[in-house]
């Protein structure tokens, strides 16, 4: 009953930190998300060789030291980035917050990879004596990694931890820091979620060798979901980070605000390990927005997770035409055209692109869509170009993963 | 290796470990930890470097002689004596 919660219990964001394959700030990339512009490069990673990627160039050292950045790992770089970023935004008195009443609840799809590569690489220089393995590696890849990072560099003294939730754990994230807020587990929830797959060689070994790496000789055309050639994932790295507030404690603070959090759902396929279930994504959307009092017809614009991949995108275009219908008023898009699949930090990218939509009326596009998959039939999916579709009041993102693991998050202006 | 090349293997193990601070005028009878920001991930990284570089091995009990420039060295010298560099 989301109008008759008080407002200590009704959550808002108040503040957006973000590093992106195309963009280091909310207003960067929303101008690359309306100008078509991809964030996706020719890459090179160790053992695989050539391949294609989202990469990232926020500047590392703007709020790390160069031996945090030694000593640390890429996702608790970005992560930091993100959250720096995202309480300036939110313009907190830093100074007074109360630090131990800060949760930080970060998504991520896998950690530690990247940290384990690297160190039996260099353990193979010394023929595999492992007196020479680092001290470094247990806290590089303790799962609680990117969110302590933060915690350790920023002084803040309240809960944090990771969500291990394949690719919908940036919306796991951001639904976490709600439900900590209103159990009153803190006052300031940093939710969102981080990836640095994109250093790790057998994320992109294992998706060719499952038949899901994408392939394109000019990489910005390489990720192209719903496109009938579209051939696979691009990879990517990436975070976002926001701020979450109960909205009588943003009200009382007069902070910006950039929607309401008032859906959100999780659920289970129980089916596959790789595989979705268009059946249990349509009941994970139904239940969203049957907890935010709303119908189908009511979102102005759904952010689609699809990832490029053959069977991925027949499925959640399936979910969104049984929901849907497919004749109504709302308009659909696609953010992993235009930046790759940024993992556990997706969720959280493809809503945050989408809410400038509530001020300036417009869907950013879906990009590389020059051959409309039949299979994918999505009517209202803003196709290449943005579309100015008026006021926007209600935003859903979808964000699913693997071992069939799905999210949604509902946002309405405010 | 003589003394003055352990100091220099020392000095370039340290602008690794501590890539934001001055090493340039480093007190030799001053403990490291007086003048450096290091902690104990730090010290293990200087024993782990001497191990991967040059093969030497500190046993644990005798970490603390690595404590300043100058008890390193005198430490490090009968043992790395006979290393090439």
């Amino acid at each position: 009953m989301v109008a008759e919660r008080p407002d200590r219990e009704r959550i808002v964001i108040t503040g957006i930190g973000l590093a992106a394959p195309n963009g280091n700030s909310l207003d960067e990339f929303r101008q690359n998300l309306l100008a078509g512009r991809s964030g996706v490069r020719a890459y090179e990673t160790r053992y695989f060789g050539k391949t294609v990627a989202g990469v990232c160039d926020f500047d590392e050292l703007r709020y790390q030291r160069r031996k945090e950045v030694r000593r640390g790992t890429r996702a608790g770089g970005l992560a930091i980035y993100c959250a720096h970023e995202a309480i300036a935004d939110a313009g907190l008195d830093w100074q007074n917050v109360d630090r131990s009443a800060i949760g930080i609840y970060i998504g991520v799809t896998e950690h530690g990879n990247v940290e384990t590569e690297n160190e039996i690489y260099q353990l193979k220089q010394y023929d595999y004596d492992t007196q020479f393995w680092s001290h470094h590696h247990n806290p590089r890849t303790v799962a609680n990694n990117p969110a302590g990072e933060i915690s350790l560099n920023l002084g803040i003294t309240g809960p944090h931890y990771t969500l291990g939730a394949a690719c919908a754990a940036g919306n796991a994230g951001i639904i976490q820091g709600v439900q900590m807020l209103r159990l009153g587990e803190c006052d300031v929830a940093l939710g969102g979620g981080v990836s640095e797959s994109i250093h790790s060689f057998g994320i992109f070994a294992s998706f060719n060798s499952q038949g899901a790496l994408a392939r394109h000789d000019d990489p910005t055309k390489a990720s192209r979901p719903f496109d009938a050639d579209r051939n696979g994932i691009v990879v990517a790295e990436g975070g976002c980070i926001t701020v979450l507030e109960r909205l009588s404690d943003a009200r009382a603070r007069d902070a910006k605000i950039y929607g309401e959090i008032v859906g959100h759902a999780m659920n289970s396929d129980a089916t596959d390990f790789v595989n979705p279930d268009a059946d249990r994504q349509a009941q994970c959307i139904r239940l969203a927005l049957r907890r935010a009092e709303l119908n189908p017809e009511d979102i102005d614009i759904v952010s689609t997770h699809a990832t490029a991949t053959t069977t991925g995108d027949v499925q959640e275009s399936k979910a969104l035409r049984q929901v849907w219908g497919g004749n109504g008023r709302t308009v659909f898009n696609n953010t992993k055209s235009f930046i790759g699949h940024a993992m556990g930090a997706a969720g959280v990218l493809e809503l945050v692109g989408n809410l400038p939509a509530f001020s300036d009326g417009v869907c950013h596009a879906t990009i590389n869509l020059d051959r409309p998959d039949p299979e994918c039939e999505l009517p209202g999916l803003v196709a290449n170009q943005p579309r100015e579709v008026g006021p926007v009041n209600y935003i859903l993102n979808n964000s699913f993963g693997m071992l069939g693991i799905n999210s949604v998050v509902i946002v309405r202006r405010t | 290796m003589t003394a003055d090349e352990i100091k220099l293997a020392i000095i370039d193990i340290l602008s690794d470990i501590a890539p934001d601070e001055d090493i340039s005028d480093l007190k030799e009878d001053v403990a490291f930890r007086d003048q450096l920001e290091l902690d104990s991930m730090d010290f293990l990284d200087i024993v782990m470097e001497l191990r991967k570089r040059y093969r030497i091995q500190i046993p644990e009990e005798e970490y603390t002689e690595l404590a300043s420039m100058s008890s390193t060295v005198k430490y490090l010298e009968p043992r790395m004596r006979d290393v090439k560099q």
